[in-house]
């Protein structure tokens, strides 16, 4: 059984009771649906993440110089802000 | 013959010969969009005052006989999660309801750059999760062919504008068929490119290993032109792929064609009447010298769950960036706010920031990637992927492409699988292997039942786009 308010938590969603219990119905059924996977035996196979084998792509980490206008672009949609920087509740 | 109805190559040579100009054309279409998008609901943005300083640029180069793209002064749409700059983007979220794009994705780096006309942002299912486009915060785009039904989804907006001449040419995403079922619903022709060979930077992310950016057009030729210009590495998506395999020629005549059939995209359950339509696609291969051959997917019936989890434990880790600090919609400020840390603004602003089903995806993906259940979800997922990409590498030893039918029904009624999430999950059931194995395929009609288009997929080797879509033209021209 699925632990609705514990995944919610760890998902940081705040879910309405309703919400809650309407969850665990449409959930409980989609991972039944899911158990389809425990026909079959892939002790042997190794896992896909990417369709083609993807190499690691690296470079220097230095920061790139952006110009004024587009730092401007990015401050101007935070919603709160104090001077040039994101303003937000405290941690602890 | 209405402007709006013009192929790009058609419209090109007006534009060139000065049969009409660019601005002309712009405002055609943006006349068209006023009368009739109030009915279909295929836009969420229109971006006017951009559209027409696009076009005035490229009427300028015309004047000066400069030589310009195929694709200058053609006026397109763009799925509205694809960034361009200054221009509102919101996945069709209510968490990005006022967002503006800091920056332009490189597909429309590249569209620009060629000169294109960017008419506005069309709808989709939030964050491209789902198959109807229903799931949309600001409501479903409606089926042009009969505005009771659904256009499919996610990328209906670009779908429905392409059907109802809205524009020249539309792109849309594909995570699991959110080109390919719109196109199949709409009647109009939708690529998938393979994974990696479009750049995602600038897309909204919902799965990384599955997400491509792909055309949506009315005729093949108009796919192609498109593709072209979209496709190539970037810098900026670690994914994308550098490959000289994507110039490979394929120009074969039917006669030297093999053509296999999954017997498992075959099966009851299947509108009989959608059936008839791919069959008679099929024989039209046939009549033309192609060798049918049946083969098997063996691990088809699993390609569902292996894709709910993975897409959806992906999802799930994309979507914790939006917390409302940042950028996007933020209750903070508000005087009913009962926030005091920085835990409960997240709670807060996400519960109340995401539609419902893309919460319930999010609680999918992560469930299926906490402590305890890793192993027996995600990481099974992923073994089980392998054996379905390893039965595309096998069936593809003895055949050069897949036909097989986008979905096995055609546009369902707006309302009739919204309740229930499994079943319009089931949509997605001929396109997401495809997904999975990072594999092109292209949707493209190929009949109708009553009103309703069918729309066949043919599903190609890694890199093989141009082939399919030559073979896609064999059915074009038969229909023709």
């Amino acid at each position: 059984m699925i632990d609705v308010e514990h995944i919610a938590r760890l998902a940081r969603l705040e879910l309405s009771q309703d919400e809650v219990e309407r969850m665990r119905k449409e959930l409980s059924s989609i991972l039944d649906y899911f158990d389809l996977l425990k026909k079959i035996n892939v002790k042997k196979v190794k896992p896909t993440s990417h369709s083609f084998s993807v190499e690691n792509v690296m470079r220097e980490d230095l920061p790139k110089k952006q110009p004024k206008e587009k730092n401007d672009k990015l401050l101007k949609v935070m919603p709160e802000k104090k001077g040039r920087y994101t303003k937000v509740k405290s941690v602890l | 013959m209405a402007l709006t109805s013009l192929t790009i190559s058609q419209t090109h040579q007006g534009l060139v010969k000065k049969k009409f100009s660019a601005l002309e054309l712009t405002k055609e279409y943006l006349n068209r969009i006023k009368k009739e998008d109030k009915k279909i609901h295929s836009f969420l943005t229109v971006s006017e005052n951009l559209a027409f300083s696009q076009a005035r640029e490229i009427d300028k180069k015309i004047s000066k006989k400069e030589n310009i793209d195929l694709l200058a002064g053609i006026p397109t749409v763009i799925k509205d999660n694809i960034m361009v700059e200054d221009i509102k983007c919101t996945a069709a979220s209510k968490i990005l309801e006022n967002y503006i794009a800091c920056y332009d994705a490189t597909v429309i780096e590249k569209l620009k750059k060629a000169g294109t006309v960017i008419l506005g942002k069309t709808n989709l299912d939030e964050f491209a999760m789902g198959s109807s486009c229903e799931n949309s915060a600001f409501g479903a785009t409606k089926n042009p062919s009969d505005l009771k039904r659904v256009t499919g989804g996610s990328s209906g907006g670009s779908a429905a504008a392409v059907a109802a001449n809205l524009c020249g040419y539309a792109l849309g995403s594909d995570t699991g068929g959110s080109i390919r079922l719109p196109a199949s619903f709409c009647g109009v022709v939708g690529l998938k490119p393979t994974y990696g060979t479009v750049s995602r930077y600038g897309l909204i992310a919902f799965a990384s290993s599955l997400d491509q950016i792909g055309p949506m057009t009315e005729t093949i030729e108009d796919c192609k032109i498109v593709f072209d210009v979209i496709k190539g590495w970037d810098e900026m998506d670690s994914t994308s792929i550098k490959t000289q395999s994507l110039s490979r020629s394929v120009a074969k005549s039917p006669s030297d064609l093999k053509i296999g059939i999954p017997k498992e995209y075959f099966v009851k359950g299947m509108d009989p009447e959608v059936e008839k339509q791919i069959k008679k696609a099929i024989k039209k291969y046939e009549d033309e010298g192609a060798k049918i051959i049946e083969v098997s997917l063996p691990h088809t019936e699993y390609a569902l769950p292996v894709y709910y989890i993975i897409s959806n434990s992906e999802a799930s880790a994309n979507l914790a960036r939006y917390d409302g600090i940042r950028y996007g919609k933020s209750k903070v400020k508000s005087q009913k706010s009962k926030v005091k840390s920085l835990l409960d603004v997240y709670l807060e602003n996400r519960g109340q920031g995401f539609g419902d089903e893309v919460k319930r995806r999010i609680m999918l993906g992560t469930y299926a990637l906490s402590a305890g259940y890793y192993d027996a979800y995600y990481l099974k997922a992923q073994k089980v992927r392998t054996l379905i990409k390893e039965d595309f590498e096998n069936v593809f030893k003895k055949v050069d492409v897949l036909l097989t039918p986008v979905s096995p029904t055609t546009a369902f009624k707006i309302g009739e699988k919204i309740d229930n999430p499994l079943s319009m999950y089931l949509s997605d059931i001929f396109t997401i292997s495809v997904n999975l194995a990072g594999l092109p395929a292209l949707s493209l009609p190929c009949g109708k039942v009553g009103k309703l288009p069918v729309g066949l997929q043919i599903i190609g080797q890694p890199f093989e786009e141009k082939r399919i879509l030559e073979i896609g033209k064999i059915i074009e021209e038969v229909k023709n």
